[in-house]
């Protein structure tokens, strides 16, 4: 198992080259935190509260999203079509090279 | 005036297991929540989802942990000021504090421990622009009185357990009840979803999905609204629009009390989780530190630690020796008493 590589572009607009462990059970919305990066997370990862709601800017492979996170998507605000709960995509060796930006608080 | 000696601001599981442990030094708790009722986000966002980092607790429902906590700490009489928000905080020339609630309940007491979590839970607001000026003049986010809606005309707008179950009770109350959700598919409990589906066969509530509410229109009062049903929009007539997209916390009016504040959490002693504010102390989700985990196991620890300062803080020069409720047995406020069966000791000839 190895690193990955991703980009995170911050409500700032800066870009933030991470890298993600692939064998730590950890989502997007934990590597944002782990980066210190403005996620809240608030529901902990249980698609509950769109805090972790981010945009994806690559054409990376994404796993579908499951009806929690199709039903908490519905609900929230400021989503767009490339919409995704970082706290509901897992890290892979799929997913090097994502892009993804975080979207607004609310 | 409610008088306490440890005035809890949030009645999630670290609030309330400080109740247990300030009991055990003889110190009464006061617990002030909005929401109405105590659990904090285990009752509000998860209760029926299990938790598996409890010590001692292979398995819990974060529902049933709040159950626990309040059944550990009933026999300390813990009062609840609930569904009302801490809104100001007066420090007293004694050094003890006045908190005022956004309903003007005031609570005195000598200690203060903020245990609120991530902060209040307040609804969230659908971006409609001129949403504000219809507040309490027709729009509703929390329904306190159905009575309000009887023969009336209702929108509701949401997909989840709320927006069903408000749907369905007011249908017998309200004149007209319509439904508006963003998607086909409710997440919602299985039952609440037949019964609207049975409602809406019977005509008693009008269901519009894929739908969004995108306007509303009323001059000195909301008349009507505008919902937009694939990119077409329809102005419906209704005197009430009560949006139902659940509850965020927000840190709210704590972040004005003059506490030292890190990335929306307070920023705390570890020695005994002090504020800057002596006499206040922060425990739980809402406190950092070096090294600080969001962990309910952690808040535990802060909480039992902070009641031993705040036994020093009420007693000043009393002393005190931390004792175990195996063999000191509890004794609670209310003249119950808890302890261990004694040891029967017979001579075996």
């Amino acid at each position: 198992m190895s690193d990955i590589n991703l980009k995170i572009k911050d409500r700032e607009g800066v870009i933030h080259q991470v890298v993600a462990p692939t064998d730590m059970a950890m989502n997007i919305m934990e590597i944002c935190k782990a980066y210190e990066l403005p996620v809240e997370g608030t529901c902990g990862g249980m698609a509950m509260c769109a805090s972790c709601q981010c945009y994806i800017l690559s054409k990376t492979d994404l796993p579908e999203k499951n009806e929690d996170e199709e039903a908490m998507l519905s609900e929230a605000f400021f989503v767009q079509d490339n919409s995704r709960l970082g706290c509901q995509i897992a890290i892979t060796e799929q997913l090097e090279g994502l892009e993804i930006e975080l979207a607004p608080e609310y | 005036m409610i008088k306490t000696d440890i005035l809890i601001i949030g009645a999630g599981p670290t609030g309330l297991f400080t109740v247990f442990e300030a009991g055990l030094l003889k110190l009464k708790c006061h617990l002030i929540d909005a929401l109405a009722q105590p659990g904090g986000q285990c009752s509000e966002i998860y209760p029926k989802k299990p938790i598996y980092d409890i010590p001692g607790f292979p398995e819990i429902l974060a529902g049933d942990l709040t159950k626990n906590l309040l059944e550990q700490g009933k026999q300390f009489e813990p009062g609840f000021t609930l569904g009302e928000r801490a809104e100001t905080i007066d420090k007293l020339e004694d050094g003890s504090f006045i908190v005022t609630t956004n309903k003007g309940t005031k609570h005195h007491a000598p200690i203060v421990a903020i245990a609120g979590g991530l902060g209040s839970f307040e609804p969230r607001k659908p971006m409609i622009d001129n949403i504000d000026t219809y507040e309490d003049n027709g729009v509703a986010y929390i329904i306190k009185d159905p009575e309000v809606y009887r023969n009336k005309r209702v929108v509701i707008a949401g997909g989840g357990d709320s927006a069903l179950d408000w749907s369905i009770f007011l249908a017998d109350i309200a004149s007209e009840v319509t439904l508006i959700h963003r998607r086909n598919e409710f997440r919602g409990a299985l039952d609440s979803v037949e019964k609207v589906r049975e409602l809406k066969l019977l005509n008693k509530v009008n269901l519009i999905t894929p739908a969004e509410v995108t306007a509303l229109h009323g001059k000195d009062k909301l008349e009507a609204i505008t919902v937009t049903i694939d990119g077409q929009e329809q102005v419906l007539e209704t005197d009430h629009f009560i949006p139902l997209f659940g509850l965020s916390p927000k840190l709210g009016p704590i972040a004005n009390w003059g506490l030292d504040i890190e990335k929306n959490a307070i920023k705390v002693d570890t020695l005994d989780y002090q504020t800057n504010i002596p006499g206040v102390f922060a425990i739980g989700d809402v406190n950092t530190y070096q090294g600080k985990l969001k962990l309910i196991l952690c808040g535990f620890h802060e909480a039992t630690l902070m009641c031993q300062s705040a036994y020093k803080i009420i007693n000043p020069g009393k002393r005190y020796v931390l004792k175990y409720t195996t063999v000191s047995g509890i004794d609670g406020f209310d003249g119950s008493r808890k302890e261990a069966p004694k040891a029967v000791v017979q001579s075996i000839n």
